[in-house]
């Protein structure tokens, strides 16, 4: 009896290991990625917040005072701050928006049925093009054709469409544009490639449909394509528009920020304010608000996904 | 129904004139750039512009080439860019599976919050990160650089992974773990050989934004000979005679490991977007 009764409990103890086991094994496939983000978002974050309610950190020697919310009240009711939020904003619609214009043009040409398959390859090397050079390399490529005397200006002034050599990049009325501009041709290829994979995945039996109801092309981009784009468009939009907030090295590396912060955006605030200034509080500060304006959007990017998931 | 052939060919003269368009948007931009690094220093913004004139030679790449210095910055980032890839593959791959194959008590916040990083400025990190890599003895070395990337590379890696994981059925690691196989063993064994066309886009991915990085490298590392290439770019911006042709040198080099890749894996890696986070 006592030994068949053994093996029993054995068993039992074994299947409630391996239970127990098979519990903990996905947050044991999970373990590196959770500590590295514990370690460094969680920590830092929490830090930086930290940082936002104290005058006197890391420079000063002296002990670190707590303000509460002055440090906040100090930067919303600041010129420059709101300056740069303005200039931000405008940076990031303008970019979003004309990313989404030339990403989807871009992609229905490539999408026609009126061309060869190689052409289509080869075309869309090209237009992906932008997408394989990094930020400071764009910002070099810019400002060698930006130059006052460099081959925009030229052409536009034989064309007879600029009266006189511009200066792009440190004419205050004209640099914030400038650097818009860079943006959106740096960024479109994003779109371009997701939404030539979602104009892929709509069935033909749509168009197919829409056809012998008589819908003419623009009935059937209007009908068909754009809705059957929207989950992607929605995504795309609001993480482009969360990537376009945190952009530090085009505008880091073309403008400075200047002419007289006519470019300075949030990011180059912050960076400024922390190791030029070194105000880390208000540094802090700003970035924390930099985070608030991410995580408002984040909420809907996050929404969209888990629609798109399920 | 058919359309006169006539309309037809109007269509298609149309879209070729939009489509030259915008390879004129697109390349020419880069076209001027590769050209220019062949120039002297001098004719660069010479009048009228010239996209090749007499100074063209190869000096600039020969001057950046024999410079120990400037390869430094390529080593550096080859080196942190294959590191953070790898680490962020293998760990893309365990996080990945976990959130494909099993169903556990926080899964649904873990995914929300690894979604969530993907919006976190790296501006924000930037202050304590200083901070905390000194801590933690790290500054100005390639470990600094590596776990900071992993950061913002993991995020997007685990999304893509999860979403390639989930198109394989599931009856193909359960046949395996009926025969007596750990859930390792069919990770492995099973899912990692058939996954390889999501492993390479997101490795693609991967190396891509390491490569690319700035406002780290910047700011977490101090010699020269730490310097990854685009920062070796900004150091070359603020001397004090600007050398463009060498500048451009440096940055076509830059970008060819990138193309390459590009151009290499585009198929698996359009393929991989499409399966991971941006799905219609």
């Amino acid at each position: 009896m006592a030994q068949a009764i053994q093996p029993e409990i054995a068993d039992t103890t074994n299947v409630s290991w391996e239970q127990r086991k098979r519990k903990l094994l996905p947050y044991g496939y999970l373990s590196p990625t959770l500590v590295l983000l514990a370690v460094l978002t969680v920590v830092p974050i929490v830090t930086v917040f930290l940082y936002s309610l104290v005058d006197n950190v890391i420079v000063n020697p002296n002990q670190p005072i707590f303000v509460g919310l002055d440090n906040y009240e100090e930067v919303l009711t600041n010129r420059k701050f709101r300056g740069a939020l303005s200039n931000t904003l405008y940076f990031s619609l303008v970019s979003v928006v004309a990313h989404f214009i030339i990403g989807l043009s871009f992609a229905l040409l490539l999408n026609s049925r009126l061309l060869s398959a190689n052409v289509k390859a080869v075309f869309r090397v090209i237009y992906i093009l932008p997408w394989v050079f990094t930020a400071s390399i764009i910002a070099i490529l810019w400002r060698l054709l930006l130059n006052p005397h460099g081959v925009v200006n030229f052409v536009l002034l034989e064309l007879g469409i600029i009266p006189e050599l511009n200066e792009w990049l440190s004419d205050r009325k004209l640099a914030l544009n400038a650097v818009t501009f860079i943006n959106i041709w740096a960024g479109y290829p994003f779109y371009l490639v997701s939404f030539l994979a979602g104009l892929q995945g709509i069935p033909d039996d749509l168009y197919e449909a829409g056809r012998v109801d008589g819908g003419n092309a623009w009935q059937l981009f209007r009908h068909i394509t754009l809705p059957q784009l929207r989950p992607i468009i929605i995504s795309l939009a609001l993480l482009d528009f969360i990537w376009t907030i945190h952009q530090f090295t085009l505008i880091w590396m073309t403008t400075g920020g200047g002419p007289l912060r006519s470019t300075e955006v949030l990011s180059t605030y912050t960076y400024k304010a922390a190791f030029s200034s070194h105000e880390y509080s208000i540094a802090s500060t700003i970035a924390m608000v930099i985070l608030a304006i991410c995580t408002f959007v984040a909420i809907f990017y996050v929404r969209s996904q888990r629609m798109t998931d399920e | 129904m058919i359309g006169s052939r006539r309309q037809i060919l109007a269509r298609k003269a149309l879209i070729w004139v939009a489509l030259i368009l915008g390879a004129c948007f697109a390349g020419l931009p880069v076209l001027w750039m590769v050209s220019s690094s062949f120039k002297s220093n001098l004719e660069i913004f010479a009048y009228p512009p010239h996209l090749i004139d007499e100074s063209f030679s190869f000096a600039a790449y020969e001057a950046v080439l024999g410079d120990p210095a400037r390869l430094r910055f390529f080593v550096n980032s080859y080196l942190v860019a294959i590191l953070v890839t790898i680490c962020t593959v293998v760990t893309s791959i365990l996080a990945g599976y976990s959130f494909s194959r099993y169903d556990f008590r926080f899964k649904k916040i873990l995914n929300l919050i690894i979604i969530g990083v993907q919006s976190v400025p790296p501006i924000t990190l930037m202050i304590p990160y200083f901070g905390l890599i000194v801590w933690l003895g790290l500054y100005n070395s390639y470990a600094a650089l590596v776990l900071t990337y992993m950061v913002f590379t993991l995020s997007y890696a685990i999304i893509m992974m999860t979403g390639y994981f989930n198109t394989l059925p599931r009856d193909l690691d359960e046949a395996v773990m009926i025969d007596g196989g750990g859930s390792f063993v069919t990770l492995w064994r099973i899912l990692v050989p058939i996954s390889l066309p999501g492993i390479v886009a997101v490795g693609v991915y991967t190396f891509m934004l390491a490569w690319n990085e700035f406002l780290f490298a910047l700011t977490l590392t101090r010699t020269n000979d730490m310097r990854t290439v685009p920062i070796g770019i900004h150091l070359l911006m603020g001397q004090h005679s600007f050398e463009w042709n060498q500048m451009l040198a440096l940055s076509v080099l830059g970008s060819l490991p990138v193309l390459m890749l590009f151009l290499l894996f585009q198929r698996y890696f359009i393929a991989g977007m499409s399966a991971g986070s941006i799905k219609g």
